[in-house]
């Protein structure tokens, strides 16, 4: 039987996880097999990791500010090995006014801090051919 | 596609998507296994089991290292138990391993063990062979973290690898049967820590009560956050895949292996049948309710279960078996 896999990684420096931890919880209480690969990875770790493990889904979470530089290299580097089908969304204390341009640069959603993950569960559901 | 020369030539990317057919019992994976059996059997497979928490995933990482410096390409099979309520798994053997993900001759990926219970997923072994024709040395597959009789991994692996750690119990526990009657190693990990003498003593004592044997399983003292005794632990392995080779437990546990893996993926058919059968009976709750209520009984509804599904007449009672 076919199961959605995806990958949380937190890109970039900050060493702060409870937010990824929660996602992850969630997304394993939806039924997903959710690999966690810890603090601090470059993006060109990210994007191997999820070619090994064959996810449709990656998940980046970061506080540090980084996001336009780091999602988009992320992205990129998927693009670069042949995983363009992968779905990839990001989530931490994102300023509005940022999202839109990360959008452009190929991340599906932005999820900021409140959101239910419920509706991240939604979102990965409707948009991941299983 | 199947893309089974891209395989055999070291694409990571061909042999990722490869694991997700056979992990989901996809079409595509029944002509690939076929297709590339011939091209297994070459590597050695090292399964590391024991408790939870007891650095599993933390000595695999250093073992790799030391395999890599030896020239070897290894690949390791992380399993992380899958939640029976919802099918979902957080799969966190990689946070150990962060250093080995960018280097070209480690392969590594994690697996839930979706609903199997000896310590492994039903696809691992077959995984591990995908590895195998892919041109790995090493293949490596972590259990999930086991109590006490989750054993299953003997049976796939080439060597066991008994990952202990000192506090766990009294000396009693170390004679108890179960997980403690496999290893072809023993590693006592964080060997820094109190009373891991007093464990290694007990072990030793174990292993003489089990009499004399060709193998003597040897006791490796670890430390997961140094790496310390790393370097002996991989000896040992290395000594006891000579031991394998030149004695006949080679091709025994080989033979043994092929004789599962047959018996295994008949069962796994069977097991699907079933499901189609009980999913295509319009009466299926009628059924239970006879059971509820008195008027039929569950061997009953099982034997016709059977008939219906077209297996029932082979089957006979145990009581009518020939005895050789």
């Amino acid at each position: 039987m076919a199961k959605i896999r995806v990958l949380i990684a937190k890109p970039g420096l900050d060493g702060h996880d409870r937010g990824a931890k929660v996602i992850a919880r969630g997304l394993r209480d939806a039924g997903f097999e959710v690999i966690y690969t810890g603090l601090r990875h470059t993006p060109e770790e990210i994007a191997e990791t999820a070619l090994q493990e064959d996810v449709q889904v990656v998940g980046l979470s970061l506080l540090s500010g980084a996001h336009n530089t780091l999602f988009p290299k992320v992205v990129n580097l998927l693009r670069e090995k042949g995983l363009s089908d992968v779905l990839v969304i990001g989530g931490g204390v994102i300023p509005d006014d940022d999202i839109p341009g990360l959008k452009a640069a190929g991340v599906a959603a932005v999820f900021t801090p409140g959101t239910p993950i419920s509706e991240i569960v939604g979102f990965i559901s409707s948009n991941v051919k299983c | 596609m199947l893309n089974i020369e891209a395989i055999s030539q070291g694409s990571k990317r061909a042999l990722a998507r490869a694991i997700t057919w056979v992990e989901n019992d996809q079409p595509e994976a029944a002509q690939l296994m076929k297709a590339l059996h011939g091209q297994t059997g070459r590597a050695f497979s090292v399964g590391i089991t024991g408790p939870p928490g007891a650095g599993k995933s933390s000595l695999v990482n250093w073992m790799v290292k030391l395999w890599r410096r030896q020239g070897l390409r290894v690949a390791v099979i992380a399993v992380d138990p899958t939640s029976p309520f919802t099918g979902g798994a957080i799969l966190g053997d990689r946070i150990r391993m962060a250093d080995l993900t960018m280097d070209d001759g480690v392969f590594i990926r994690s697996m839930g063990s979706r609903g199997r219970l000896g310590g492994i997923a039903a696809q691992t072994f077959a995984v591990g062979k995908l590895m195998d024709a892919a041109g790995y040395d090493i293949v490596v597959i972590e259990t999930v973290g086991v109590g006490q009789s989750e054993v299953e991994i003997v049976e796939w692996a080439d060597a066991t690898v008994l990952v202990m750690v000192p506090g766990l119990g009294d000396d009693i526990q170390a004679i108890k049967a179960g997980i403690l009657e496999i290893g072809d190693v023993i590693a006592v990990n964080k060997a820094d820590r109190d009373g891991s003498d007093k464990l290694v003593a007990e072990l030793e004592m174990m292993l003489s009560l089990a009499g004399p044997r060709d193998w003597r399983p040897p006791i490796v003292k670890t430390e997961g956050t140094t790496g310390a005794g790393v370097e002996q632990l991989v000896a040992a392995i290395a000594d006891f895949r000579g031991y394998f080779q030149a004695s006949r437990l080679g091709e025994e546990r080989r033979r043994g292996r092929i004789r599962r893996e047959i018996v295994s993926m008949v069962g796994q058919r069977i097991d699907r049948l079933l499901e189609q059968t009980v999913a295509g009976l319009s009466g299926w709750e009628r059924l239970v309710d006879g059971c509820l209520a008195g008027t039929d009984d569950p061997l009953s509804v099982a034997e016709r279960l059977l008939v219906e599904m077209g297996i029932g007449r082979k089957i006979r009672q145990p009581d009518t078996i020939d005895r050789p």
